[in-house]
């Protein structure tokens, strides 16, 4: 099936279209249109990842115009993996979301899809401009879900989420300005074949605009010093869309990933590996930050934004680790922690829904139906988050640990244990209080909502799930991470014949 | 004509930058639009400035680059859309936080008009 690729941008954009139609309409109709569309983007995203599992790179030419000239889509194992991760988190979020939190505002379902088809595309185009568009895509729909209801707090943190993504958009084309002005292009696949013939003075400018675009994707990978926007644009967000975007972190973690071993890779010459160190000591520093700040979250939300920093941290430390082992568990540790932090979003606004004004505060509240059931799923989100065994964090964080060399390990082992502790520590902190502290009488709360109920437990089925089945999984990001290493692979794919190696083709005079 | 183009350039960014560091919402919004023509003209810049030149390779010896004008396009139509966002929720903003303060701020001492209000 030649078209495969492109299904994954071209559903959610009718099915948008489709939805947008009518402001007002049916909840119903609108429900199963939405859920349905989802569940038909999941198998989608499933067909993909079983036609590119043998490491087949499937290209798509819009229009049959050829590589370097036209628009090119493509699917490797990485995207595929990633749209299909994309597609079973918007499952949970939107059965979730069919649960109440819909009719909060208008345009829910037809803004969630817009925002879906941004992310797919950006998962898998095959060219810088083309992921600034559909960044600028998905961000668009996501100023908007982000205020869906309204309110003084989403308004409040709307605004900075949007003023700092505004500016860096604005980075990001002076950035691919730059990397346009000096290498002639704007394919990945051909940015990397003339990366590495790049004559010595120009090496300069690829250098600036390569880093302007780390700031870009750090900016919306929160990475330290450009995270602050995060806890309050998430906790204040609405269940359903925080829960969405866990993976909108992660599409800035996808596009690092993606450049900087593609285009600046080994082949790069003097420029190859120039993201390795700030990743690593950013990824650091993020890890060491949020250990902190997941210890004085005061509320639920809070504290479940600061996991995800956490989470985050440890995503960017295996991204500037060397060796591909460690890639493959980065992403094994990528799939656990994007369903079990949505998840926990969608648990934490069923839990403020049962106790009333005191929300998702960590205080003792009055007692509440549910409670057993809640914080049973509480536990399994808290434990896998935190990276306590049977669960699927301990899983993720013990390969990736045991894929550091000694001198990584000395930093990236007490780093990320202790974040572990303090993650226990936070969590059982909150649990009990919310869970164990509350006062007499009859128990108060609304009914539980089917769909909530459904969406959450959903997503948080990873958190065992990801542990029986972690043969295969683990194998294809472990095959993910040697397909993405071997970048001559995709460059043959996309140009079509790429002759000689140019690993030691550099030009440059140093 | 490259030395103006690029004193142009400098100068929006610089002042671009200088608003959206501003503490109140107007003046962010203005330097965001600021910012956004100085990278438009940044990017248009990119493929080097050509006068008198068609944007078609082989009809004549002298041809303007045309990638940088269809990126300039798309990022302008971005642009104007980004900004027209921004307003409405810096209004938004003004309305359900009572004040035009970035960080929503109601007690702004910098600004006696803000108590009578």
């Amino acid at each position: 099936m030649q078209h495969l690729p492109i299904f994954p941008v071209l559903l959610p954009l009718l099915v948008a279209i489709i939805l947008l139609r009518k402001r007002e309409g049916a909840d119903p109709v609108r429900r199963t249109i939405s859920i349905t569309a989802t569940a038909l983007l999941v198998a989608i995203a499933f067909w993909l990842v079983s036609q590119v599992a043998d490491g087949e790179t499937l290209v798509y030419r819009l229009g049959n115009w050829q590589a370097p000239y036209g628009i090119v889509l493509v699917a490797d194992r990485l995207s595929a993996m990633m749209v299909l991760l994309t597609a079973l988190l918007a499952l949970g979020s939107v059965i979730h979301a069919s649960g109440g939190e819909d009719n909060q505002g208008s345009n829910f379902h037809g803004l969630f899809h817009l925002q879906l088809m941004g992310i797919n595309g950006a998962f898998l185009t095959g060219d810088l401009f083309n992921l600034f568009v559909f960044f600028e895509v998905l961000l668009l729909a996501s100023y908007a879900l982000l205020m869906h209801g309204g309110g003084k707090a989403r308004v409040q943190s709307g605004l900075h989420y949007v003023v700092l993504n505004l500016a860096g958009s604005s980075l990001f084309l002076i950035a691919l300005g730059v990397l346009y002005g000096s290498i002639g292009t704007l394919n990945m696949a051909d940015m990397a074949e003339r990366v590495s013939q790049l004559p010595a003075d120009r090496q300069g400018l690829v250098r600036a605009g390569a880093l302007l675009l780390l700031v870009v994707f750090g900016l919306k990978a929160a990475i330290l010093p450009l995270y602050f926007w995060l806890p309050r644009a998430y906790s204040s967000a609405p269940a359903p869309i925080a829960a969405l975007f866990a993976i909108m972190t992660k599409v800035g973690i996808y596009a690092i990933f993606r450049v900087f071993t593609l285009i600046f890779g080994e082949q790069a010459g003097g420029l190859a590996h120039l993201a390795q160190p700030w990743l690593w000591w950013g990824g650091l520093a993020t890890l060491g930050m949020a250990t902190l700040a997941v210890l004085s979250a005061r509320d639920l939300r809070m504290q479940i934004s600061y996991f995800m920093l956490i989470s985050i941290g440890t995503l960017l430390c295996g991204l500037g680790m060397e060796g591909t082992a460690s890639r493959g568990a980065m992403l094994f540790y990528m799939l656990h922690t994007t369903l079990i932090n949505g998840g926990l979003f969608l648990l934490a606004d069923m839990i403020a829904d049962q106790r009333g004004k005191v929300g998702t505060r960590i205080v003792r509240s009055k007692k509440f139906k549910y409670a057993t059931l809640l914080s049973a799923l509480y536990m399994i989100g808290a434990v896998s988050s935190a990276g306590l065994p049977p669960l699927s964090g301990a899983l993720a964080k013990a390969w990736l640990m045991s894929t550091a060399t000694l001198s990584e390990g000395l930093w990236l082992w007490p780093l990320l244990l202790l974040s572990g502790l303090a993650g226990v520590v936070a969590a059982s902190r909150a649990g009990s209080t919310i869970f164990w502290r509350h006062g007499n009488g009859d128990p108060a709360g609304e009914r539980l909502s089917r769909g909530k109920l459904v969406g959450t437990v959903v997503l948080l089925s990873a958190a065992p799930l990801l542990v029986i089945l972690a043969g295969p999984i683990g194998g294809y990001t472990q095959a993910t991470a040697e397909q993405i290493t071997d970048t001559v692979q995709y460059r043959s794919a996309v140009l079509g014949n790429v002759t000689s190696d140019t690993s030691g083709a550099s030009v440059d005079a140093d | 004509m490259e030395a103006l183009y690029a004193i142009t350039t400098g100068i929006l960014t610089a002042s671009g930058i200088y608003l959206t560091l501003r503490g109140r919402t107007f003046p962010v919004v203005v330097g965001l639009t600021l910012l956004s023509y100085a990278v438009n003209l940044f990017l248009f810049s990119m493929g080097g400035l050509t006068t008198h030149g068609a944007a078609l390779v082989g009809t004549t010896e002298h041809y303007a680059d045309p990638l940088p004008q269809a990126l300039v396009l798309t990022a302008i139509v971005i642009g104007f859309a980004m900004t027209a966002f921004a307003i409405i929720l810096a209004m938004r903003s003004r309305g359900d936080l009572g004040s035009d303060s970035v960080d929503g701020n109601r007690t702004d001492r910098e600004d006696p008009r803000e108590n009578k209000a």
